[in-house]
């Protein structure tokens, strides 16, 4: 009983340092796998740890003029995705955390960490800041409903917003997963995690091209340690909402109770799923070009509209 | 086949069926949106066949099969040839028209249409409520998938330009009618199933004719252009 209830926070734990440490390791996987296909060597999927090295070694500096809102924002993103990591079933769902992993308030942390950077974009006072800032409020706006909704969608044969509950649930019932409404709620989150994380279709990761970057626009004035926790704490997004789609489209080997080797296992399926989706969505940047900004909100509505067919398809083809 | 897989079967097609009406709202080139509508036309069919399959009634297959050929096969065809027949004559690459091949600009712009076409949806849930609890079986449960189909090529007709957007549009109608028969009742007798197939195709047939003289006479298929009546 003592051992049992001591695997529960441990597994926490366990997230938290494989989302922390893992996802620069999965940013260097990505850029890895997408200049291998490039024909370039690549640098090695731990250069983004020696980045972040770099930059933590280096002098703390703000530009003048900026207040709270810019200082804060860095450790405001990186706490509150480690707070999504724990709360989130990504390697067992019989944790302490789990019972209050609900779907409100993950979208919530998510969005916490949004507005924390847009705030800094618009402190520094400048045209980027305030442009990017704008961009990728209008961005949010159209996403975090999408999240709710299609998360809802698979909420629905659960009868819980709670995440553990849901995830297990389709551990136990995988009929439900390949149900229309299972595939088009995971279509909808996919889109809607590839806005929200920036990456190619929306946003490019790799640009600083002033007219089209959105993310980099807001950071543009960080410097040292500071730009050091932005980057790790996109990384760790990253991760978080891959994570996300991978335990609510393939659940499988999550440990649903409180043994050690089974959270062992399941910290390991984690680590493998995010990889394969990471290599896979890197694979297809290459083939993919950057919309029309202007042209974003169609793909955005789009995925809403997936995922409101989602909820529809849930609540009245199943006939509850 | 056991219950469990027929429905699951079912809600499948049924939930392809009413994608594939989205995607058509959602895409802008003629080509592809006519690659679209043949998708759907195969749903539609597993819906009848599937149908059949677990009735047991053989004449439903064979109209599932009709419906197969004509509406991911012969239509579909039609409005390629139609479409080729539009486009300029190849070896000048650099005077592409490109407007007729697209549905460049619709009345409603692509992103209210597709927040419209999630309200149409919800409508139709609305709307069918009332049926459904008449006989909840799978089927019609299903049956507002067909009404949702209706709404959502009725609103494609009504918005866009061009004229085989438009002609889409109305087969989408006819897919989203033939679909809720299909749902509410199990298909309508075969001749009248028949009778309908032949006067689509029939449509289809004449509106391509029409297409064609429109470009030939206007040098475009853009029908708001086209006010007045004009005496040549």
């Amino acid at each position: 009983m003592n051992a049992a209830g001591a695997v529960g926070p441990a597994a926490v734990a366990a997230q938290v340092a494989a989302v922390v440490a893992g996802a620069p390791l999965l940013a260097g996987l990505m850029r890895q796998v997408r200049a291998r296909l490039e024909g370039r060597a690549g640098p090695g999927i731990a250069q983004p740890w020696r980045d972040l090295r770099k930059l933590m070694r280096k002098e703390p500096i703000t530009p003048v003029g900026t207040g709270p809102a810019f200082r804060t924002a860095p450790l405001l993103l990186v706490a509150s995705t480690a707070v999504v990591a724990a709360l989130m079933p990504l390697a067992s769902t019989a944790t302490p955390a789990g019972v209050r992993s609900d779907l409100i308030l993950v979208v919530a942390l998510l969005a916490l960490g949004t507005v924390a950077l847009a705030l800094a974009g618009l402190d520094t006072g400048t045209a980027f800041g305030g442009m990017g800032a704008s961009r990728e409020m209008t961005v949010a706006a159209l996403v975090e409903p999408t999240i709710l909704l299609a998360v809802f969608a698979l909420s629905i044969p659960a009868g819980s917003t709670n995440l553990a509950a849901i995830v297990s649930g389709g551990i136990h019932d995988s009929a439900r997963l390949a149900s229309p409404a299972g595939l088009l709620a995971t279509a909808a989150l996919a889109v809607a995690v590839l806005a929200e994380t920036g990456r190619l279709p929306v946003d490019n990761p790799a640009t600083h091209l002033e007219l089209t970057m959105v993310h980099e626009a807001m950071v543009l004035e960080y410097a040292g340690p500071d730009l050091a926790l932005v980057e790790l704490g996109a990384h760790m997004r990253l991760t978080v909402l891959l994570g996300l789609l991978a335990s609510l489209a393939a659940p499988w080997g999550i440990a649903t109770t409180a043994s050690a080797a089974a959270v062992a296992l399941g910290l390991v399926l984690f680590a493998v799923k995010v990889a394969l989706l990471g290599a896979a969505l890197a694979a297809a940047e290459v083939f993919w070009a950057k919309l029309r900004l202007f042209r974003i909100p169609e793909l955005l509505a789009g995925s809403f509209l997936l995922a409101l067919l989602a909820v529809t398809a849930s609540y009245f083809l199943t006939g509850e | 086949m056991n219950d469990a897989v027929y429905t699951q079967l079912l809600d499948l097609a049924c939930g392809a069926f009413l994608l594939a009406a989205v995607v058509v709202l959602w895409l802008r080139q003629l080509a592809s949106i006519v690659r679209v509508f043949a998708l759907q036309g195969v749903a539609l069919a597993a819906v009848a066949a599937l149908l059949g399959t677990y009735d047991r009634r053989w004449e439903v297959l064979a109209v599932a099969t009709g419906i197969g050929v004509l509406r991911a096969g012969l239509l579909p065809l039609l409005m390629r040839r139609a479409l080729t027949a539009l486009a300029p004559a190849p070896g000048h690459p650099y005077e592409e028209d490109v407007s007729e091949a697209r549905e460049t600009e619709p009345l409603v712009n692509v992103a209210a249409s597709l927040l419209s076409a999630a309200l149409l949806t919800l409508l139709a849930y609305a709307v069918a409520r009332p049926l459904v609890e008449l006989n909840p079986t799978p089927a019609t449960r299903a049956l507002p998938v067909g009404l949702a189909v209706v709404l959502i090529g009725f609103f494609t007709l009504v918005t866009r330009r061009r004229a085989l957007a438009q002609v889409v549009g109305f087969l989408l109608l006819d897919n989203g009618i033939t679909a809720t028969a299909f749902l509410a009742a199990s298909g309508v007798p075969l001749i009248v199933e028949l009778g309908v197939s032949f006067d689509v195709l029939l449509a289809v047939l004449v509106l391509r004719i029409l297409t064609t003289r429109m470009r030939a006479a206007f040098g475009g298929t853009g029908l708001d252009d086209m006010r007045e009546l004009s005496d040549r």
